[in-house]
């Protein structure tokens, strides 16, 4: 196949890609969206191997090398329970990354297969291109690899700081720029494995003093890096296809981590320099005086909802972590029986990926006109006779909006407090990842249901 | 003078983040861990570059240290591009309407 033919080729599969992407604007276009993107890889793959025209037994051992991947994410991708997405989102992010790593190593080792020159002679534009896909690459591998074990539950979820921390990132981060632009003046094989062992480093140290519920923003990072570099790579071997695929993830995965820091007012280098919750928690706690609470069990909560008109549930990562999400609908189903409206408000930052919450709630069969954004439903919470809360805590915090000194001052929440009752479900008082007491804990108007989240909601159904 | 492809490559590179910036926001937050899932998946057309790798030289040294980096990609990336986009479906299918009584 001529080069101007193939090239034509990957510049469609470039656009489905995009279509693939513009499907997502609406949950019914989603999926014709998804076969789109199908098409898209479809044809770039087919397209390779015709160009590539070499039908040997290396083209046998590629499509074996293809069916062994395939049937392992086949299998993982029907396997997987939708509270493990967000782990899975970083484990699939790391092999984008390590795949980039190792298309650059082969390029440097071979570069005559793919037009760049020769071993030694590599074209300088090429070796940068190269180079940067390689760090790039390597840094997505090792830092979704550490976002994939703290998610996990393998690794702390707490922050790891150190002093000097960002001294070393910093001096580390300079040194792949100094050994790029040394690597373009010697051709070193020696200089290139260093680049790329640097790299896997820095993403190491990028990701660990980062904490557990900063997640959606280190996942959208890494979407973001794993799209750069792909880029790098498409430059290297001066395909279409891989451009335009690495610039729309990169810009995706930027959006995505602007949104996540938006709903936590917080910069995005003040996320990536880590240590929130760690640096706050000690002031915090000695005020502490015991107050009182109102301690409720399922029937109360029951009764109160069972009068109520209107309910909105508020979802956060708790619920995810105690599977609840199937005894809230069963919940939600017989309230509605009782002719109670029932709503979702969703925080942009609930769960630990952007989405979180929708993806678990659809999972138990909740419509999605029913779920709505934080902008959408907050002036609802005014009119609403019952605030579910369950699995949230921070993003519900009234303190957000009255008290400067707080670190979570300016963040967007949920106006939970402004309905007539609070339900809030929840283990024990202790403050969430923000390490702050919730002064909603402590209101007339609220009753805590201390208790396992699935629980307590499987209880509320029995005496519904 | 002629213009260098690569400025060429460079333009297709930022108008594509211009078309990702404003199809991204237009993308509704209920579906952005789908979003993310599918933008994994079709990233992994960086098998482009591992078939490449893989199939390079003659057909008697198939397994030469860089055809082996190669072979290691397709498997990564195949993993990828099957996991990502069933998994997207998967999710896909979940997200149903309320139905009108």
């Amino acid at each position: 196949m001529s080069a101007n033919l193939s090239a034509s080729f990957y510049l469609i599969s470039g656009i489905l890609f995009i279509l693939a992407l513009r499907g997502l604007s609406s949950p019914e276009t989603s999926r014709q969206g998804n076969y789109f993107g199908i098409a898209g890889m479809v044809i770039s793959i087919v397209v390779t191997f015709l160009s590539v025209g070499n039908f040997g037994p290396g083209f046998v051992y590629v499509l074996g090398f293809l069916l062994i991947g395939g049937s392992i994410g086949a299998f993982i991708a029907f396997r997987i329970p939708m509270t493990a997405m967000p782990e899975l989102v970083a484990g699939f992010h790391s092999l984008v990354g390590l795949a980039a790593v190792f298309v650059a190593i082969s390029a440097f080792l071979k570069p005559e297969a793919f037009n760049l020159g020769i071993v030694g002679n590599i074209k300088l534009a090429s070796l940068v291109e190269m180079s940067l896909g390689a760090a790039i690459g390597a840094i997505t591998f090792s830092g979704s690899i550490i976002a994939f074990l703290k998610l996990r539950g393998i690794m702390s979820g707490s922050p790891i700081t150190f002093k000097g921390q960002h001294l070393i990132n910093l001096v580390l981060g300079l040194a792949i720029i100094f050994l790029i632009f040394y690597l373009c003046m010697s051709q070193s094989s020696n200089i290139f494995w260093s680049i790329v062992i640097i790299s896997f480093l820095v993403g190491v140290l990028l990701i660990i003093p980062i904490g557990g519920a900063d997640m959606p923003v280190v996942i959208s990072m890494l979407n973001s890096y794993s799209g750069w570099a792909a880029a790098g790579i498409g430059f290297t071997l001066e395909n279409t296809a891989l451009i335009i695929t690495g610039a729309l993830v990169g810009s995706s995965g930027a959006i995505l981590s602007y949104i996540m820091c938006k709903g936590m007012n917080r910069s995005f280098f003040n996320v990536i320099l880590g240590g929130w919750g760690a640096t706050e928690q000690s002031s915090n706690s000695e005020n502490k005086e015991q107050k009182p609470v109102k301690n409720g069990n399922a029937d109360d909560a029951a009764f109160l909802m069972k009068n109520a008109s209107s309910v909105i549930i508020v979802p956060g990562y708790g619920m995810a972590v105690a599977q609840a999400q199937h005894a809230l609908r069963e919940m939600v189903d017989a309230l509605k029986k009782n002719g109670v409206k029932v709503s979702y408000a969703i925080h942009p930052v609930a769960g630990r990926m952007p989405g979180h919450m929708n993806v678990l709630l659809a999972e138990a069969n909740v419509p999605y006109d029913e779920v709505f954004e934080l902008e959408e439903i907050n002036n609802d919470f005014a009119n609403c006779d019952v605030a579910y809360v369950i699995g949230a805590n921070d993003v519900t915090n009234p303190i957000a909006k009255s008290d400067p000194q707080s670190p979570i001052y300016g963040m967007p929440v949920l106006d939970v407090e402004k309905s007539k009752s609070v339900l809030f479900v929840k283990r024990s008082l202790s403050p969430g990842y923000a390490g702050i007491d919730n002064d909603l804990f402590y209101r007339d108007n609220t009753l805590m249901l201390f208790a396992d989240a699935k629980k307590m909601t499987e209880e509320i159904v029995k005496s519904l | 003078m002629e213009i260098d492809p690569f400025i060429f490559r460079f333009s297709i590179f930022i108008l594509s983040i211009f078309i990702g910036y404003y199809v991204v926001w237009s993308v509704t937050p209920s579906l952005h861990t789908p979003l993310m899932s599918v933008t994994n998946a079709i990233s992994s057309v960086i098998i482009v570059g591992a078939i490449i790798a893989a199939l390079a030289g003659s057909s008697d040294s198939i397994f030469e240290i860089s055809n082996i980096f190669g072979f290691l990609a397709i498997i990564l990336a195949a993993v990828n591009i099957f996991g990502g986009f069933l998994v997207t479906q998967r999710m896909l299918q979940m997200y149903k309407k309320k139905k009108n009584k």
